[in-house]
């Protein structure tokens, strides 16, 4: 009986369990990494958390908008390609135009929005499948990122390109957005309860209350001061966070959101509500261009050079994170956390094996048993097939 | 040999600690019809589930005796050798492959691996014939046939199993007035050649006319277990529904205003084949607080006509809309929907419902904006709303969050229903709105019909059931093989008169 229970627990609170699972990774990696004369193990230090986190920054973006493609039903193919192609846009403007940043970024994501509104609009209302869409996408926008850049690396950067990619926020800042950030959800916990009463719906107690921000302050004030204690949050981290909520805003708290759950739900009971099934579904191949060209830039300032292979394979993990997030292929169900929490497992898998010196062979044949394994551990923890 | 083929004893099956069956018994003789009934829900589907194997042996209690024996079937393909054929409500076929490869599908006819066309043909042809059937070539595909067909070649397959018992769930769910005679008639045969059959159904007349015998179960439990000549189908309803029901129909008083909308030479072009018309050059309008019932043979176009008028019809089509006298353009449910048309559709799992999202979320994805600021929706004021349609509508169930796939059918019906209620429509258009929704449920929705028809609402509905069309209409069309063939008041109208006016013409224009 307790396992059931326990089994119920895990699959309505899917996080918790892919959480766990992160724990399991970190403490074998951190026993493998571990060295009797130091004392300390190579891979639990903040400094190479805060490298972690810069690595699964890229993948995180991306995934945090691959789950609204899922979840609606469809695919998108394209995207390493066309964070290559943005990315290389953006060394160019920067580089050999000198255009001043902010001109570049807002170029580059308007690009990016465009393209894939294009992708929406062919997938939406000219009825191509977004597979085959997305997948000519793939092979155009990689032809045309090499076209462009003529296969050569462009470099150097400027320096405030470089600071999205390699900075590092000052310790007083970040400890400022972690106090800011908790206010928020202070205030937010409040509100909510004030709302609830207000319409005589159920609130939890008091205590409940305070021992969940409790956790959350804990948390933060952890994620902070473990950052701190290297170099600061790293600047393509905060952005990732940053992504995260507003995309789980848009997922839990706006009429689009719940639009995008319900299409891919059941897309003719939705058209058949009087909702705009293929707007929606534009909208959302063009939000997953903009995060494809966040990530762009972001990969551009990090290697501090725009090169035509970049973003190579971006979109397999990207879609990997989402599935081992929780995603389901069939749309209608995904969370925005639940993917980056996978793009955060397959990071830990790759930067834990990089330190052990397994070959990268290896690495990829054991991250691909570890996604067929993630999902076949969440349908049998849910208790249902997904296929 | 025992004197039943079947018998299923004191069979109870818990789901997470809730008893979907209590103790239920079952009997079917050789050559029997046993009509079982009950509400949805009551667990007949349950039963049947536990007779084939889809819950195998040991995960229910109990004892199901066949021929005598002991079953403990794993396995549907085990049940399936026993002699149990299944004929679901929704049909197994695989449309593409030929009507051969369906009956053969899992007992091929091969030839050192080869499959053998000729001979599956051959005796698939002849086994249609045995079902006197002469009017389906064997070697084309599963979809070029009607529902009514499909469910004959259903049955050859269950024949070439060498079925006994034949179990038929909600046979005539989708099927015509001929082609429900037609399996009547088929199934009173087999039976005379001693194939015993369950036949479940919701309509009465159809179980009174081809059961022997009738076992109601309501709840999970069983009630009686009587010959047919015991029962009329009041008594039947009355048992499965476990109260006396004296008026099927809860008639209220309304008024009828001035026009609201009129189709003008509403002519529609089947989708798949854009030669072919399935809607005629229909005209006919509607007044406020009205209910115009749309009667006719499935097939008729009457889905086509509705969905056309909701902007949500595929195929080509022409003719014009006036909403208060005004022309409107509407080319899409949204557009309908923001003049004051709303509809719910035929088929409720295909197009009515998001499966896997809340009752609640089903039921306010029309009018979310109405909670939302800046796209930010007020969940609060939302579920404040919900949980009060969650009353009104006496929606059973445990959370507005849960998945709304996991209500029964009726409550389904009533969440679709609340959400194109919601949007506060001028003209309401019910496509088949009880299909599959249980007699407590039916009586539910008519009165929600009547309540909006007070309100001024005008509502129009498709229905296949005449007892209901006369049961709840104002006025009645009749549509027959596209046209309009009459505009009655429901006014001492028969359902001898309806079905006339949709058949007796068309055999004039033959």
């Amino acid at each position: 009986m307790a396992n059931v229970n326990l089994r119920k627990f895990l699959s309505e609170n899917k996080i918790v369990a892919l959480l766990i699972v992160v724990g399991l990774i970190w403490a074998l990696f951190g026993y493998l990494t571990y060295n009797a004369d130091t004392g300390v193990s190579g891979f639990l230090t903040a400094r190479n958390f805060s490298n972690l986190l810069r690595q699964m920054a890229i993948t995180g973006i991306l995934a945090a908008a691959m789950v609204f493609v899922i979840v609606a039903g469809e695919i998108d193919l394209s995207v390493g390609s066309l964070l290559g192609l943005l990315g290389g846009i953006a060394a160019i403007l920067d580089a050999v135009y000198g255009w001043p940043l902010a001109g570049t970024i807002s170029f580059v994501l308007l690009a990016g929005a465009a393209l894939g509104l294009m992708n929406g609009w062919l997938t939406a209302y000219l009825g191509i499948p977004s597979f085959i869409v997305t997948l000519g996408g793939q092979l155009a926008f990689r032809g045309a990122v090499l076209g462009l850049t003529g296969g050569i690396t462009i470099a150097p950067v400027s320096p405030s390109l470089r600071y999205i990619g390699q900075g590092y926020l000052p310790g007083w800042l970040g400890n400022g957005c972690a106090v800011l950030l908790f206010l928020v959800l202070l205030v937010m916990a409040f509100r909510t309860r004030r709302k609830r009463l207000q319409h005589n719906l159920q609130v939890p107690t008091p205590v409940m209350e305070a021992v969940r921000l409790v956790v959350i302050a804990l948390f933060i004030l952890g994620f902070v001061l473990v950052l701190n204690s290297y170099q600061g949050i790293p600047v393509p981290v905060l952005m990732l966070l940053f992504v995260l909520g507003i995309f789980t805003i848009i997922a839990k708290g706006t009429v689009f959101g719940r639009y995008i759950y319900a299409v891919g739900s059941n897309s003719e009971a939705t058209r058949l509500s009087g909702v705009n099934v293929n707007l929606v579904k534009m909208v959302v191949f063009g939000l997953m261009g903009l995060m494809a060209a966040l990530a762009g830039i972001t990969t551009t300032a990090r290697l501090a050079a725009g090169t035509p292979s970049a973003g190579f394979g971006g979109e397999l993990d990207a879609i990997a994170s989402c599935f081992i997030g929780g995603t389901s292929m069939r749309g209608g169900v995904g969370s925005v956390i639940g993917a980056l929490v996978g793009a955060l497992i397959m990071a830990s898998l790759d930067n834990g094996m990089s330190m052990l010196g397994v070959d990268t062979f290896w690495q990829q044949i054991i991250k691909g048993i570890i996604l067929v394994i993630a999902v076949y551990l969440d349908i049998i923890s849910s208790g249902v097939k997904r296929l | 040999m025992s004197e039943f083929l079947l018998e299923m004893k004191n069979i109870s099956k818990s789901f997470s600690g809730v008893k979907a069956l209590d103790g239920i018994h079952l009997q079917v003789r050789r050559g029997e019809c046993v009509g079982l009934c009950g509400e949805n829900g009551a667990g007949k589907s349950t039963l049947m589930k536990v007779l084939s194997a889809v819950y195998p042996y040991g995960t229910w209690e109990g004892e199901i005796l066949w021929e005598g024996h002991e079953l403990k079937a794993s396995s549907i393909r085990e049940t399936e050798k026993a002699g149990i054929a299944i004929i679901h409500q929704e049909l197994m076929m695989v449309p593409h492959l030929s009507v051969a490869e369906n009956i053969f599908l899992g007992s091929e006819i091969s030839n050192h691996g080869f499959l053998d066309y000729d001979a599956m043909n051959a005796r698939a042809q002849e086994l249609l014939a045995k079902l006197n059937v002469h009017d389906i070539n064997p070697a084309l595909p599963v979809l070029n046939y009607s529902g009514g067909k499909q469910q004959l070649i259903e049955i050859a397959k269950a024949l070439n199993k060498d079925a006994k018992l034949l179990i038929l769930d909600e046979p005539t769910s989708a099927l015509t007035a001929t082609e429900i005679r037609t399996l009547l008639d088929l199934i009173k045969s087999l039976k005379a050649g001693g194939l015993a059959c369950v036949y479940i159904s919701h309509k009465l007349e159809e179980v009174a006319e081809i059961s022997d015998t009738v076992t109601v179960i309501r709840d999970g439990t069983h009630i009686a277990t009587r010959p047919i000549s015991d029962l009329t189908t009041a008594n039947i309803v009355t048992m499965m529904v476990g109260r006396e029901m004296k008026n099927l129909y809860p008639k209220e008083e309304h008024a009828i205003g001035e026009v609201v909308l009129e189709a003008h030479n509403v002519s529609c072009w089947d989708v798949t084949n854009p030669d072919r018309k399935v809607v005629d050059d229909v005209s006919f309008q509607i007044r406020r607080g009205e209910i115009l019932g749309i009667a006719g043979l499935v097939g008729a176009g009457r889905t086509e006509l509705v969905s056309t008028l909701f902007g949500a019809y595929a195929g080509s089509h022409k003719g014009s809309v006036h909403l208060d006298g005004r022309e409107i353009t509407i080319r899409s449910p949204r557009d309908a929907v923001k003049a004051g048309i709303c509809m719910v559709p035929e088929d409720r799992k295909r197009s009515g419902i998001l499966p896997i999202i809340g009752v609640g979320h089903n039921m306010t994805i029309s009018v979310l904006n109405r909670f939302a600021a800046f796209g930010l929706i007020d969940e609060h004021e939302e579920l404040a709303q919900i949980q009060a349609e969650i009353l009104r509508l006496k929606i059973k169930t445990a959370d507005p969050m849960l998945p709304i796939a996991s209500l029964s059918g009726g409550n389904q019906q009533k969440a679709v229903l609340s959400k194109m209620m919601l949007p506060d429509p001028r003209i309401l258009i019910l496509d088949e709105p009880t299909r599959g929704v249980d007699v407590g449920a039916k009586y539910e929705i008519y009165k929600l019909i009547f309540a909006l028809a007070k309100a001024g609402v005008a509502v129009l509905m498709v229905s296949s059931e005449l007892t209901e069309v006369l049961g709840i209409s104002d006025r009645v069309l009749v549509i027959g093989e596209g046209r309009l063939r009459g505009d009655f008041v429901n006014d001492n109208l028969t359902q001898e008169h309806v079905l006339a006016a949709a058949l007796g013409q068309s055999t004039q224009m033959a």
